[in-house]
């Protein structure tokens, strides 16, 4: 339960309304209480009128009238503690679903390569709605019970405290009942979970090897496996309705002894004359009013467990430090860059990686000028630039910009000096114009269009029927492999950064269009600083400086001519290269 | 909207029928249910007239051993019913279980009978949707909804025998509230309705944007718009939490509202017992019974209210799950199949024609394979080479019928494969495809793939002659060594070989190996090659090779671009002639002649 403490700051935020609500409990439980008290003043009061034959009809008016009326107030007072208590709760809610947005923002590159996105989705959703719910019901409810219980109780004790006692015994048995069950529930609803997410992992396998199952003509094998898990499945559940379906009756039965007690006990008593037969009416109504909160008080304290467990989760995420920020080396002075980028003797390893992924790099290269990247999958391409615009910092050596080690450099003078396009496109759910101005503060939709042009994406968009309006992925259209890496260029474009960093962002256009994009992007680069890596020697060749990447180390270098009369792996890629563009002609 | 959004209305007749069919086998169950809920929801009406016994007849008349008898009756009442409320809630639950187990099982086998064609149309993440989500929700309707909406009714129809039976006019004074209790709550399920909707959208809205930024969490921060989506952000979490505040508002409304209808009902039965206790036809038993039926009364009709809910839901599951079981994307077998029962693995295209869209017209249509004709005779081995999107992989696809095609026909033995059931075709042809895909289970269950004709001798077998033995072996269990999900703790070169021993278990006449590509170190290059050798010995073959050792044993070499044959030949006369594979050959193989570099994917990436 102390990870709950956690939530003081936020609590503290609305203090005023949570006493205000505070209060509306106890005010609406105040005139709660009264109303069984009347309806025994009036059966009393109906009583007496019966034996003596003298009804006084305005008495039972009275009554009626007041009961109405004290509810209505109570109700006004129950309407208020909702609107301010559960009201809070999803305020803090929201609070706390951007603050938890806010840090992960923070969080390096590295973590979401080890975290799965799915279990950051459960934290921000299942995780924050479970400490919610702990906030919400788990303030209100208890006030709530132990408002009605002291007060119930402190009435019936008034009037007859040996029948209170008495019929207060089954009671805390069933908040103990419900406390005890709720838990073996829970327990057992995480067992039939744990089937479930089997089962749906199962199906997934299925369907993803259906080739396979088909192939080998599996699929009576493959249905009893899953008749297995589903019957499996069938059991947890059963399990769980066994215990879930004990809660209501024997609730009601628990429940039912008082009335039982009160009945025979009260009975006797009014026979006896201790007591009158309203105010045993009011009796019932009292047993009745303390159900609930005896149920809540069971369930309240299962809720409190699960935010709490909840809360627990939430708090290891918050309390990751980020490992990429500005830190008190950074010179704050710095806000723009010109574009020398240089490596000296560069090492890097990935975390929990045994291997280093780039080994010894020395690299120069002057701003203005263009630096191509060439070499097989998994030779350490994409981490070297990835370590430009530091998404990955260097494990040993020193990467400099301008001369200054770019740990010196705040993140955001450099990243926002970096157009970067990345080998995976990765465009939102939004418009293509907001895609394409993504990349910018001050996007016109001149600039937008501008950036197109330079991308060539412009005359597609043109194509579209709502133009630069269209929505794109699920809910939109779905752009071409192609298509989507021209607009990506066009964010990276519209930066007009000081370094452009293409990461085989040209491999789904054709040469030409290629070629096109590339004549464009020379006249706007001019005087800014290129990286391209790509595997077509058509895209590097009027590059400044190549380097052929291997194992995690520059193995060649040099301009295109220099490279093929070496005769190493940039020539044996020139060669094939050639021998395809011929084959493509057959 | 996509499909799992449309929430249509809450009960529709055909849908209805055919839900209900499932509940056939175990209507004697459902019978028994909803006897039993008539049984409790009678008893729920006993408490209200035993208190009325017990003060209009024994404490009235001071008779204590009456009072006794009465408590002890109502204890007896109680006990019995709670044993038989709890024993109709797990009947129930078993009743829905039961049915949904069936109807996922039926999915499940449809979805195994499909065809490729409807997998490569539907993503699979919607069809796991189908067979887990999908049916949960109906499990709801079916072990909470059906049994239930009886049992509410009757306690409604149980509560208003005994009031009107104790007193007609008190019971029609006390019932005049409902009126305002329907509209209230008719109200209220309206508003809170569309609250609830605007709630999911928004939810919706807040998880489609974490996915999307946590996964571009890197384009995010290389822009640096951490600021803008957090902005972005805000609004949408804003959204959802003023959607939430406003049904808070129509709850914090409606409860407060039902309990003030509860209490002027409470108003009305004192006025009244006060205007008919003079007429001496009102005793304090009857009055205190009202009381109690009074507050008895609101919570079946609110249970039912809600039923709706899970109604509408049900309904939208149940619609998309028919939608998929009407789907008859497979391939028929012929009604008079020809018996397939030895083969001997004659092979022979002739003039195949096709696509997997086919267009409306032959001129439109955008062929994968044209006119393609062939003969393998049993034994071969023949290598099919041609550059990506030549129309290769296709023609192993339609060897075992995955897809059937537009003109020309395929012979096995001389038999048209349409005139072969399907599983009769397949058993004898093993495909060892290009991604190995490895279930999660054990080595030997991925040989066999549960096949319990192959015992684990012959399993051990195909694992030693393919060369797998060796790894296995060292493996700490073994051929029983878990295999995880996709077999991530294998190499690469491991899967493979694991793949071949399975095609080798099977033991087929007819061989599909489409060779995989990837790097794996010198040793491993030479145990697979050896390991092809002897899986394409003494059985047609058909390999997509890679793989110049594959190339140079095979009978024959057929060059395939652009969806046609364009040679074919022997290693030899195919060089000789300096076509199409002269120029593959300088591209894939020659270099593989020293043997010491492997196969290497770079520059084929057009």
């Amino acid at each position: 339960m102390k990870s709950l403490l956690r939530l003081r700051p936020y609590l503290a935020r609305y203090k005023r309304t949570l006493l205000l609500g505070l209060l509306t409990v106890v005010a609406s439980n105040l005139f709660t209480v009264a109303q069984p008290t009347f309806v025994g003043h009036a059966v009393d009061s109906l009583k007496r009128g019966l034996e003596t034959n003298n009804l006084e009809q305005t008495d039972l008016l009275f009554w009626a009238g007041a009961i109405v009326l004290f509810n209505l107030i109570a109700g006004g007072f129950t309407f208020l503690t909702r609107q301010t208590i559960i009201v809070v709760s999803r305020k803090i809610e929201y609070d706390m679903r951007n603050d938890f947005l806010g840090h992960i923002q923070k969080l390096s590159l590295s973590y979401f390569q080890n975290t799965p996105t799915g279990d950051l989705m459960a934290h921000a959703t299942n995780d924050i709605s479970a400490v919610r719910n702990s906030l919400g019901p788990g303030i209100m409810y208890p006030t709530d019970t132990l408002m009605t219980f002291t007060m119930a109780i402190a009435v019936m004790l008034y009037t007859d405290w040996q029948l209170t006692l008495l019929a207060m015994i089954p009671l805390p048995l069933v908040s103990f009942a419900v406390y005890r069950l709720g838990k073996l529930v829970h327990q057992k609803f995480e067992e039939r979970q744990e089937q479930y997410s089997n089962l749906t992992t199962r199906a997934q396998e299925n369907l993803s090897g259906i080739r396979v199952v088909k192939a080998y003509v599996r699929e009576a094998h493959e249905i009893g496996l899953f008749r297995v898990m589903s019957f499996d499945y069938l059991k947890k559940n059963l399990v769980l309705a066994r215990v879930q379906s004990i809660m209501w009756p024997l609730m009601f039965l628990l429940v039912g002894f008082s009335l039982v007690i009160t009945l025979y006990v009260g009975g006797l008593r009014v026979i006896n004359h201790n007591l009158t037969i309203g105010q045993l009416t009011a009796f019932f109504g009292y047993l009745v009013m303390l159900i609930w909160p005896m149920i809540a008080f069971g369930w309240v304290i299962n809720i409190l467990q699960q935010g709490a467990a909840s809360m627990g989760r939430l708090a290891k995420i918050l309390d990751t430090e980020p490992e990429i920020r500005d830190t008190a080396t950074t010179d704050h002075a710095i806000s723009h860059v010109r574009g020398e980028i240089e490596f000296r003797n560069v090492h890097f390893t990935h975390k929990g990686a045994n291997r280093e992924s780039l080994t010894g790099i020395d690299l120069t290269v002057p701003a203005g000028t263009t630096l191509a990247i060439v070499g097989y999958t998994g030779a350490g391409k994409s981490t070297l630039v990835n370590m430009m615009s530091r998404m990955y910092d260097v494990t040993s050596g020193e990467l400099c910009i301008d001369g200054r080690n770019v740990k010196e450099i705040p993140l955001q003078a450099l990243r926002s000096n970096i157009g970067y396009v990345p080998q995976e496109t990765f465009l939102f759910s939004d418009t293509i114009s907001e895609n394409i101005g993504y990349g910018t503060d001050n996007g016109t939709d001149e600039h937008v269009q501008e950036a197109a042009e330079i991308s060539r994406i412009a005359h597609d968009v043109s194509d579209f029927p709502k133009g630069y309006a269209t929505m794109l992925g699920e809910r939109g259209i779905t752009l071409s492999g192609g298509q989507k890496q021209r607009t990506s260029i066009a964010r990276a474009v519209i930066r007009t950064p000081k370094i452009l960093i293409l990461d085989d962002a040209l491999s789904a256009v054709d040469t030409y269009t290629e070629e096109e994009i590339l004549k464009r992007l020379r006249t706007i680069m001019k005087g800014r600083t290129s990286i391209i890596i790509s595997h077509r020697i058509s895209t590097v060749k009027d590059a400044d400086q190549i380097i052929v990447l291997n194992e995690g180390r520059i193995v060649e270098r040099g301009s295109h001519d220099e490279l093929v009369d070496l005769g190493g792996i940039y020539a044996e890629l020139h060669r094939k290269q050639l021998l395809e563009e011929e084959l493509e002609q057959l | 909207m996509t499909d799992e959004e449309i929430l249509g209305k809450a009960y529709d007749t055909s849908l209805m029928k055919r839900l209900l069919k499932y509940l056939r086998p175990y209507k004697w169950h459902v019978v028994l249910g909803i006897v039993l809920s008539i049984v409790v929801s009678s008893m729920e009406a006993v408490r209200p007239y035993f208190t009325k016994i017990a003060v209009d007849e024994n404490i009235a008349n001071g008779d204590h051993e009456g009072l006794l008898f009465t408590a002890l009756a109502f204890l007896g009442v109680l006990v019995f019913r709670g044993l038989i409320q709890y024993f109709n809630a797990y009947l129930t639950q078993w009743i829905g279980q039961k049915t949904i187990f069936d109807l996922r099982m039926q999915v499940f086998e449809h979805l195994q009978n499909l065809g490729l064609k409807f997998y490569d149309k539907n993503p699979i993440g919607r069809l796991i949707t189908r067979v887990t989500n999908d049916i949960e929700v109906l499990n709801e309707m079916f072990s909470s909804g059906i049994v239930m909406v009886f049992s509410d009714v009757f306690t409604i129809i149980g509560i208003l025998y005994f009031m009107f039976s104790m007193n007609w006019k008190l019971a029609l004074i006390s019932l005049s509230v409902l009126p305002l209790l329907f509209y209230g709550t008719f109200l209220f399920r309206k508003k809170a309705r569309e609250a609830y909707r605007e709630v999911r959208i928004q939810i919706a809205r807040i998880n489609t944007f974490m996915q999307e930024h946590i996964t571009g969490m890197m384009v995010d921060q290389v822009f640096n718009r951490e600021a803008k989506s957090y902005n972005q952000f805000d609004n949408i979490n804003a959204a959802h939490r003023d959607a939430n505040i406003k049904s808070i508002f129509y709850y914090a409304l409606f409860y407060p509202g039902v309990d003030l209808i509860g209490a002027i009902a409470i108003g009305l039965i004192i006025w009244y017992a006060g205007v008919e206790a003079i007429g001496g036809t009102v005793t304090i038993g009857t009055v205190m019974a009202f009381l109690q039926f009074n507050e008895m009364f609101w919570r079946p009709i609110r249970d039912l209210s809600e039923k709706y809910n899970i109604m509408q839901t049900a309904m939208a599951s149940s619609e998309r799950l028919f939608k998929l079981l009407d789907d008859r994307t497979m391939i028929d077998d012929p009604v008079a199949p020809v018996p397939l029962n030895a083969v001997r693995g004659d092979i022979e295209f002739r003039n195949v024609w096709f696509a997997y869209n086919p267009g409306p017209t032959d001129a439109e249509t955008e062929w994968i394979l044209k006119n393609i004709s062939f003969t393998i005779k049993a034994g071969e081995t023949a290598a099919f080479v041609g550059h990506t999107g030549a129309g290769k992989t296709t023609i192993i696809s339609l060897l075992g019928r995955f897809y059937d095609v537009q003109k020309g026909e395929i012979l096995i033995d001389g038999v048209n494969i349409k005139d072969i059931r399907q599983k009769d075709l397949r058993k004898h042809i093993s495909v060892v495809l290009q991604d190995v895909f490895l279930f999660s289970g054990d080595i030997a269950s991925n040989i066999n793939l549960g096949n319990e004709a192959i015992s684990f001798e012959a399993v051990q077998r195909a694992a030693r002659t393919v060369g797998a033995n060796g790894f296995i072996e060292q493996l700490s269990n073994t051929y029983h060594a878990e295999v995880k999900e996709r077999g991530s703790t294998l190499s690469v070169g491991q899967k493979q070989l694991i793949s071949f021993a399975r095609a080798l278990a099977f033991n087929p006449a007819i061989l599909i190996l489409d060779e995989a590509t990837s790097n794996v170190d010198t040793e491993t290059e030479l145990l697979i090659q050896s390991a092809i050798h002897s899986l394409l010995e003494g059985r047609t073959s058909i390999v997509i090779a890679h793989r110049l050792s594959t190339i140079q044993n095979a009978d024959k070499i057929i060059v395939m671009h652009k969806g046609e044959i364009r040679e074919t030949g022997t290693h030899q006369e195919l060089l000789a002639h300096g076509g199409i594979y002269y120029k593959l050959y300088q591209l894939q193989y020659k270099e593989q002649e020293t043997g010491s570099r492997p196969v290497v994917q770079i520059g084929l990436r057009v």
